[in-house]
């Protein structure tokens, strides 16, 4: 402990920097990380996030499958991605050391709770020497500090056992982050202060943990330098900060009111969508009904009656339980009911990696029905934007009396970026409009211009009528099993898929408008493809970027845009699905750039693909 | 109530100009017609009736029905139906499924509606068998059947379907007979009073894959001794001569004959509203053992909050409390800054 005044210390100004908070899996680290996030954010920061954590609630303490890491890249210009290596890493554990060392750079900051290596926590991690102590991380700007003894240390007043007291030393971590990166406290103090409103000393106790290591920072000469990131320069309006999954539901509730529909949520319990569910079922003021199914299937036919009866309609999964709801997605089809099915992708087949993302659902949502059944396809490409994915496909469903697939993924679920909050001017109308009127009504009579039937809310007297899943007669509705309107209303059924191009702008792709490169993503890869396009674009490559956010039906002038390059690469986190259906549909040789390790892709990787394609 | 009158609603207004496509003699034309004759009399807009199935042959009587209806998928109705009554409460739900729909492939979904209690009335079309799929045993099928898939006989232990309702505390569970028409009838139309799930079991016959199946009930010379009609306040006797009885002893039921010594004022007088559902419960496993009859009419009837009612008023609690929803609060909730 410092005894004399702190010496002046260096203030360094960086453009930007990556911090990673990793531990077990008890440790708080989500928690840590998001308060970093929420504080960069109201700084005024741009940023992208990346929670990365076990399947397992809580795998036993200490060992490698339990660690638990939140990466955040914030800046004082744009950011796209969470970072490829980063530069401070936080490892409250051998195994946390051991998972994340490798991502850290050359000469980066290492902060590690020293009380917790010693022979036994080194075993649990299946480490045979200290690190501390063998110079393997001497390439680093290593910070052994006792975080648990100086947690103790610093609440010993309080009177609270040691369990509920190593509980705070993250806030000891944090605390320190918030000194080297010279910000406030108060953001997180009122945090604490509402998560903890009837348990004052919890809040007592966090605060001063952080305070502590605050002040270590500070006390001690540990740290030379401390950094600055000034605000970035976003364009003008008021900001929060949102994740993927937060930003749904928001744009669900938002659907609701605009379109002056009751929003019904089917849903069955699924990771990484189940904050969805969670998020709507406390906006009931706003009259949301939220439906816990007793399974998948039940949370999609629920959805589809609640539909049939005038709601507007959603339900929230992940690849399993698509899987699960794909026999009633097809009864959506057929009885042209709008219903919005978010999957929420995985890693997979099966239970695969629950917990980790994949881009690997996108033929299971094109094709994965029995017989034909296309439908619409929407895919958000940053957590802010599943906000206007929503709107977006409920305006769709409604529009052109018909289910789509929102395909985000647990990258975007759980990311979080500063999200301009819109003004309700911004907010597209949703018109919804119910046939009354029984003159001339045929319940598969279409509207030229959409080719959708007209929605009918059971109990408008003079309208009754039947409708099901046997084939229908053309207009009438009724059950018809003749040939040739079999393949008219399979056509019929397509040709209504097709016609939702009509209301999407044509493709303008970022970057060069022809050149060397055309880089085709869609999804979550939108910030790592932007990033790795833009850094090549700086060394005189010529590189567009197409974005895909409809994949079903694609805009119209696709297949003239793919021709204005030499070569074409589609680059998503799946073995190659969007690029089968381009090379099928438009007969390009485009080639892959294919990752499913369960992460993001890096800039990094998708740099050395272009190099690698154009010299 | 409404403010405009009723219209005054016959049978023929309930008939669509669909063709019946059921097999020549299938009991499912007897239920049609009970139901075609009943609800003109339940004083409700035919509007707001909505029929919902899943697949089978049962299941496509929203066909024959003119009101709304929606012919769902396999298992499902169940599903689809609280989706619909969770978003029109005001709605009168019907399912119309059989025994593989509503306890085979859609089992998960009829024990959680029953569960819930969510206010449809389910009428299960029982006979023992797939029709549809061309005579395979079904979940209710007896043990040692002899069908398409199983030439050597079924081994599976077959569902008893009252007994599966009231174990799941179905708030309202009755039992009548596709012949027995007006038996029938007066049980839809209890069916319809009851506010919550109204599980109706209908024993039908498929005259082509399962033809007899509800013969030792409905033949005329054995019906009396073979059945018991329940009737809410009253004992406890069958029989042609109305000769036998149920007793309690202890945790079972003992068929009794009346007279030399035993009068009606021994036996079990039938409290359809018991609170304990295990007393309809022991009503419906009479038929498992030798000597009792099998009970007809409503076994259990009891109040209970309806789902959709109960999701209905914690929403409007809510918004009562907090008011409506403002989507520009919502949407500035939590820490947000300013950029200029």
């Amino acid at each position: 402990m410092a005894t004399t005044e702190a010496p002046p210390r260096r203030r360094e100004t960086l453009e930007q920097a990556v911090i990673r908070f990793c531990g077990d899996s008890g440790d708080g680290m989500q928690i840590t990380g998001s308060q970093f996030t929420n504080t960069a954010a109201l700084y005024g920061n741009d940023l992208a996030t990346f929670p990365d954590f076990p399947a397992e609630i809580r795998a036993p303490a200490g060992t490698l499958p339990g660690v638990s890491g939140f990466q955040i890249n914030f800046s004082s210009s744009d950011v796209y991605t969470p970072g490829d290596a980063v530069d401070v890493l936080v490892a409250m554990n051998p195994a946390a050391l051991k998972m994340n060392v490798a991502d850290l750079k050359t000469g980066g900051i290492l902060i590690v709770n020293a009380d917790n290596f010693r022979d036994t926590d080194l075993r649990k991690a299946q480490i045979a020497q200290n690190p501390l102590e063998d110079h393997s991380l001497d390439g680093y700007r290593v910070f052994a500090v006792e975080l648990t003894k100086l947690t103790r240390l610093a609440l010993k007043e309080l009177g609270l056992d040691a369990k509920s007291m190593d509980r705070c030393k993250n806030f000891f971590a944090l605390g320190m982050c918030y000194w080297l990166y010279n910000r406030p406290m108060d953001a997180t103090v009122r945090w604490l202060e509402d998560k903890f409103k009837d348990k004052p000393k919890l809040v007592e106790a966090n605060r001063l943990a952080m305070q502590a290591g605050y002040s270590y920072c500070e006390a001690t000469e540990a740290f030379q330098v401390s950094y600055e990131i000034p605000p970035a320069r976003l364009s003008p309006g008021t900001y929060r900060n949102i994740s993927g999954n937060g930003a749904l539901a928001l744009g669900f509730v938002a659907a609701s009111v605009r379109s002056g529909l009751p929003l019904f949520q089917g849903s069955y319990p699924i990771t990484p969508a189940s904050d969805v569910l969670h998020e709507l079922s406390g906006y009931k003021n706003f009259g949301v009904t939220t439906f816990q199914a007793e399974d998948e299937i039940a949370a999609m036919t629920a959805a589809i009656g609640a539909a049939y009866a005038g709601a507007l309609a959603i339900t929230t999964t992940s690849g399993p339980g698509m899987a699960l709801k794909m026999e009633a997605i097809g009864l959506a089809v057929m009885a042209e009911l709008p219903v919005v099915i978010c999957d929420i992708q995985r890693g997979g087949p099966s239970t695969g990696l629950p917990t980790k993302t994949e881009q690997a659902d996108l033929l299971q949502a094109l094709f994965g029905r029995n017989s034909e059944a296309p439908l619409p396809v929407i895919a958000p490409q940053t957590p802010g934007d599943c906000f206007w994915a929503a709107l977006e496909a409920s305006r769709i469903a409604i529009r052109y009396m018909v289910p789509v697939i929102l395909l985000s993924d647990g990258y975007l679920a759980n990311g979080a970026e500063p999200w301009r909050i819109p003004e309700a001017a911004e907010l597209p109308e949703i018109p919804a409009r119910f046939r009354t009127d029984p003159d001339g009504f045929q319940p598969y009579l279409r509207d030229p211009e959409t080719l959708a039937r007209p929605w009918v809310k059971p109990g408008t007297p003079g309208l009754e009528h039947r409708i099901g899943g046997i084939e229908k007669q053309e207009n009438t509705g009724n059950v018809n099993y003749e040939p040739q309107n079999h393949e008219r209303m399979v056509r019929l059924r397509a040709a209504k898929v097709q016609a939702v191009a009509q209301d999407v702008p044509e493709v303008v792709p970022a970057g060069d408008p022809e050149g060397e490169l055309l880089i085709v993503g869609w999804g979550s890869t939108y910030g790592a493809i932007t990033a790795a396009v833009n850094a090549q674009r700086s060394r005189r490559r010529r590189i567009g970027h197409v974005h895909l956010r409809l994949l079903n039906p694609l805009p119209r002038n696709l297949g003239e845009v793919l021709l204005r390059y030499k070569n074409v690469l589609v680059a998503e986190m799946n073995m190659g699905q969007l690029l089968m259906v381009l090379r099928a549909k438009f007969l390009i040789d485009a080639v892959g750039l294919n990752k499913v390790q369960g992460k993001p892709f890096q800039q990094a990787e998708i740099e050395a693909k272009i190099e690698e394609m154009i010299q | 109530m409404t403010a405009t009158p009723l219209p005054v609603l016959t049978r023929k207004d309930f008939q669509t100009d669909q063709e019946v496509r059921w097999c020549p003699g299938c009991g499912d034309y007897a239920i049609l017609a009970a139901v075609q004759s009943v609800f003109p009399e339940l004083g409700v807009r035919r509007e707001n009736f909505v029929v919902v199935s899943g697949i089978g042959c049962s299941s496509r009587f929203p066909y024959y029905m003119n009101t709304y209806g929606f012919h769902t998928i396999h298992g499902r109705a169940p599903a689809v139906a609280t989706g619909v009554k969770l978003t029109r409460p005001e709605l009168e739900v019907w399912i119309a499924t059989g025994d593989g729909d509503a306890l085979s492939i859609g089992g998960n979904h009829t024990i959680h509606m029953l569960r819930r209690n969510v206010g449809v009335k389910v009428l299960l079309f029982n006979n023992r068998i797939y029709g549809l799929t061309k005579g395979q045993y079904s979940p209710t099928s007896e043990k040692g059947k002899k069908a398409k898939s199983t030439p050597y006989g079924s081994v599976d232990q077959p569902f008893n379907v009252l007994s599966l309702a009231i174990g799941v505390e179905a708030t309202f569970v009755a039992r009548s007979v596709d012949v027995f028409q007006p038996h029938l009838k007066a049980i839809l139309k209890r069916a319809a009073a009851h506010r919550g799930s109204a599980f109706l079991e209908i024993l039908q016959n498929c005259n082509i894959f399962n033809d007899g199946a509800w013969e030792s009930l409905t033949e005329k010379d054995v019906r009396e001794d073979h059945v018991i009609a329940l009737e809410h306040g009253q004992p406890l006797v069958f029989g042609k001569s109305k000769d036998k009885g149920i007793r309690i002893n202890g945790l079972n039921l003992e068929v009794v004959s009346l007279g030399s010594g035993v009068t009606e004022g021994d036996l079990i007088v039938h409290d359809e509203r018991h609170p304990n559902p295990a007393y309809a419960f022991l009503l419906s496993r009479m038929e498992t053992q030798p000597g009792f009859p099998a009970p007809i009419g409503v076994l259990r009837a009891v109040d209970a909050p309806r789902y959709e009612d109960e999701v209905k008023t914690q929403i409007d609690g809510i918004v009562a409390k907090r008011g409506p929803g403002d989507l520009g609060q919502l949407l500035r909730a939590g820490d947000v800054w300013e950029v200029s």
